[in-house]
């Protein structure tokens, strides 16, 4: 018997067949099941630092990356606390002191996982704060009512920094009732980001700024192949280079530890070493193994009885699509300062994994992960990056090594040649149309590469017990639950470089495959490509969230009108983490070359706590997935990872982006959703679908490249 | 060596291998932090200063030729410069690594072009922001127009 991590309490039977049908019904639940909140310690005190300047300090376990968590959670927390939002400050828990999130931020999870948590902690430090101004007053607790950071009480009124200037120990109290949402101020307002001032500034927040007093500069040497192992190395000559102080030599890496990154790192490149690869690795290889019907499969969805009907090729309609590898190509670099000391350890990075960090960290030096504390900077850009940090082992390690400090950090050819891909995908959709041009039954296979298997993220039972990548299928199950006949398979192939989470993890290739066939079905059926749509999204709440949306997105663009001359209007929808988002891309050609001029996104979030920042995720997710739909793509020649270097690293520039972006924000549900991945999805399916209608020409690979 | 520039209007005399990239002396040895390191390459323009008016990327600019120069980092727009005043109103950054990079290059380009076209924006802006956030960044830059335009 096998239980799972989120308590189902199934039990599994031991048979393949039992075992596969139960693995898609852990697929099913954990397409749509929220991702709760698992942090370490709900004690208020913890959470709030009350100052006497009259500061309210939410000491955050969630890190801010851009994404404007830090934002929405002070305004979650300011509204139950009865705090003004100007006395609001956030700051990165440290893992010492803090409370620590066991899992990550990533996933869009940190807003609707802290949802309630976060109201019930603030509620609570409300009431202590309640009691002690009553105390503090000379009157009883209901007298006491708290607005605007202030307590009053008949006459009387105290600041949360007067009462906290007068607070030793703050009594235990019970969590109060929550207020009704309808009474919550800050929550649905666009309050300006709250580091907006430090980021307009350039003050120095993140990862790459920090530092310790007397540090040194460690460079790691890396292999600069896949599949290679270091044979020999002379570091003769760069233990006499100036500025050297040591070069480190562990089992598995080189360091050059010296008093100036410059000097470190020219250091470095004196090292002869000699490194041996196994195999011959190129893309074409890559591409023959990432194929629909290589490697292992796993049923994912499954709906009436799509097999007995699509095994035959009469009627059959049958595409296939592709994408490639993508770099996360943030441009903060990965990087630690760590100091360790006889019995603890510091570490200041950008990290998204602030448990996994410390617990790694604590391995490798041999240290209780308690000795261990992670201070959390700001991040240069997440994206699913920063989910796991072995340059904090290395930090740590030549720290030891020296007795002082010592910051490393990659430099940019390291960070695309050790990066964590996008995998390179192969989707394969079948279906058929019934009399009523409608689809009778649809099949959807995707063949990926490896996201959440092998990583330090989830232990291995964890995806060995739903026995396929929750990662690489996201977005991959067929939303069009009116269909009467549908499956989705995951295939499972591991290649021979480390491929992971990349924003929105597979939301974006399965919905470029998903959406972009179903735009040709829509033709095969001569109907509107939205009312074909439309026509096959059952009454469920999600479909009618998803067809609200729909009709939002397709009412705003003005669909029904067409494009401008010379323009054409495509259109894409998909929903993650139970957040239905649709776009309308207008494109034109000019130059040979695909140019989007307006992208109209309706996105339905449930609640938004934030709109100027849901807006800006919307933004930003439109033109990184449009990045990643008609410019970014790796390769592999002789096992070198290429290009190194952004520019041959093609990306969209300022000239790219969209003149006109129209978001509509709809709130059909009674909590908040995660916004900073389901915006990324319908983007290059959009696109892919406008240029097919300006010149009936269907581009299936990404990414896209006019003939 | 010893190498001689202004920077931010203060005189300053630096002693450091001649060959050191530029944003390693800005960073390092001045502690003006919000020059940032990207790529190394001059490819992405999170290091991007203003020497003598211009965009210059500073990872790729050895320290001793910014000898006699003039130079202008994020640090010295103060608060109420109009390039600073329109990315706040526009509420620009998102991570905002990249951030001062292109508030100096659209600084370089105000000097030259008060009133920029978009095509004037787009050849001039060549700068990487991985959030992407150029649509609101083209806003911001038109409004950092406007507001230098109305005090000049």
């Amino acid at each position: 018997m096998v239980r799972s991590s989120a308590g189902l309490g199934v039990v599994i039977g031991t048979g393949y067949f039992t075992r596969s049908i139960w693995r898609r019904y852990i697929a099913e639940f954990a397409n749509t099941v929220e991702a709760p909140y698992q942090g370490t310690s709900n004690d208020p005190t913890i959470w709030f630092e009350l100052t006497t300047n009259n500061e309210v300090i939410l000491h955050s376990t969630k890190v801010e990356m851009g994404q404007g968590t830090h934002t929405g959670l002070a305004q979650i927390a300011a509204d139950e606390l009865g705090a003004s939002m100007e006395q609001m400050q956030v700051k990165h828990a440290e893992s010492m002191s803090g409370n620590v999130d066991k899992f990550a931020t990533g996933g869009s999870t940190s807003i609707f996982s802290l949802w309630v948590p976060l109201r019930e902690i603030a509620a609570t430090m409300r009431e202590m704060i309640r009691t002690e101004a009553a105390t503090l007053m000379n009157t009883s607790i209901d007298q006491v009512s708290i607005e605007n950071g202030v307590a009053k009480a008949g006459s009387q009124s105290m600041t949360f920094g007067e009462i906290a200037s007068q607070v030793e120990n703050w009594q235990e109290v019970s969590t109060p009732e929550l207020k009704p949402v309808d009474q919550l101020k800050y929550v649905g307002k666009p309050i300006p980001r709250i580091d907006l001032k430090a980021k307009v500034n350039g003050e120095p927040i993140f990862g790459m700024d920090a530092e310790m007093p007397g540090m040194l500069y460690g460079s790691v040497l890396r292999p600069p192949l896949v599949d290679a192992k270091l044979i020999s190395a002379n570091t003769s000559k760069a233990e006499s280079m100036p500025g050297v102080v040591k070069v480190v030599k562990e089992e598995d890496f080189i360091g050059v530890v010296a008093d100036t990154f410059y000097n470190a790192e020219k250091a470095k490149l004196t090292i002869d070493a000699q490194w041996e690869t196994n195999k011959d690795w190129n893309i074409e290889d890559v591409a023959d193994m990432i194929k629909v019907g290589k490697g292992d499969a796993q049923t994912i969805q499954k709906s009436g009885s799509p097999k007995g009907i699509l095994n035959d090729d009469e009627g059959l309609i049958r595409a296939e699509y592709k994408s490639p590898m993508g770099a996360h190509a943030q441009i903060e670099p990965n990087g630690a300062v760590a100091f360790v000391e006889e019995d603890k350890a510091t570490i200041m990075m950008s990290t998204q994994v602030i448990e996994l960090t410390r617990k790694e960290v604590a391995k490798r030096i041999g240290l209780s992960k308690s000795d261990v504390n992670v201070k959390p900077t700001y991040l240069g850009g997440g994206f699913g990056r920063r989910l796991h940090t072995p340059n904090a082992i290395q930090a740590a390690v030549m720290s030891k090594a020296v007795g002082k400090p010592v910051k490393s950090f990659l430099t940019r050819k390291e960070e695309f040649q050790h990066d964590t891909f996008r995998p390179p995908t192969h989707n394969v959709l079948t279906a058929k149309l019934n009399d009523e041009g409608l689809i009778e039954a649809m099949e959807h296979n995707i063949s990926s590469g490896d996201v959440s298997y092998g990583s330090p993220l989830l232990p291995g039972f964890v995806n060995d017990f739903i026995g396929s990548d929750i990662g690489a299928w996201r977005g991959g199950m067929i939303q069009y639950s009116g269909i009467p006949n549908y499956q989705a398979i995951s295939w499972r192939v591991k290649l021979p470089f480390a491929t992971s989470w990349w924003r929105s993890l597979g939301l974006l290739a399965n919905t470029f495959a998903i959406e972009s066939f179903m735009d040709e079905l829509s033709e095969k059926a001569e109907k509107d490509p939205i009312e074909f749509r439309l026509a096959q999204i059952d009454n469920s709440k999600a479909g009618k969230r998803l067809k609200a949306v729909i009709e939002a997105c397709r009412d705003k663009a003005n669909w029904s009108a067409g494009a401008p001359e010379g323009r054409a209007l495509g259109f894409a929808c998909s929903t993650d983490v139970n957040v239905p988002c649709a776009h309308i891309a207008e494109v034109s050609i000019e130059n040979n070359q695909i140019k989007v001029h307006k992208v109209t996104c309706a996105m339905d979030p449930g609640m938004v706590i934030n709109p100027d920042q849901v807006r800006a995720q919307c933004e930003g997710s439109i033109i990184m997935g449009m990045s990643a739909s008609l410019f970014e793509e790796m390769s592999l020649k002789n096992n070198e990872l290429q290009p190194t270097i952004y520019g041959p690293y093609r990306m969209a520039m300022m000239r790219h982006a969209p003149k006109e972006i129209d978001v509509v924000l709809l709130e059909n549900d009674d909590k908040p959703g995660g916004v900073g991945e389901p915006p990324l999805g319908p983007i290059g399916a959009a696109i892919a679908n406008a240029v097919y209608r300006l010149r009936g020409d269907r581009i299936r690979e990404m990414p896209l490249k006019l003939s | 060596m010893e190498i001689t520039f202004k920077i931010n209007g203060q005189p300053q005399t630096v002693d450091v291998d001649g060959d050191t990239p530029l944003v390693w002396v800005i960073r390092d040895v001045l502690n003006l932090k919000g020059t940032k390191y990207g790529c190394g390459k001059a490819a992405c323009g999170a290091c991007t200063i203003n020497i003598d008016g211009n965009a210059i990327r500073s990872c790729s600019y050895a320290a001793k030729y910014a000898n006699g120069k003039d130079i202008l980092t994020i640090e010295g727009l103060d608060e109420s410069h109009p390039i600073k005043q329109a990315w706040t109103e526009h509420i620009v950054p998102q991570c905002g690594y990249c951030q001062p990079g292109f508030m100096m290059a659209t600084n370089a380009l105000l000097n030259r072009t008060p009133k920029p076209t978009d095509t004037d924006i787009d050849n001039n802006i060549i700068n990487i922001c991985r959030c992407a956030t150029y649509y609101r960044m083209r806003k911001a830059i038109h409004r950092a127009s406007e507001l230098t335009n109305e005090n000049a």
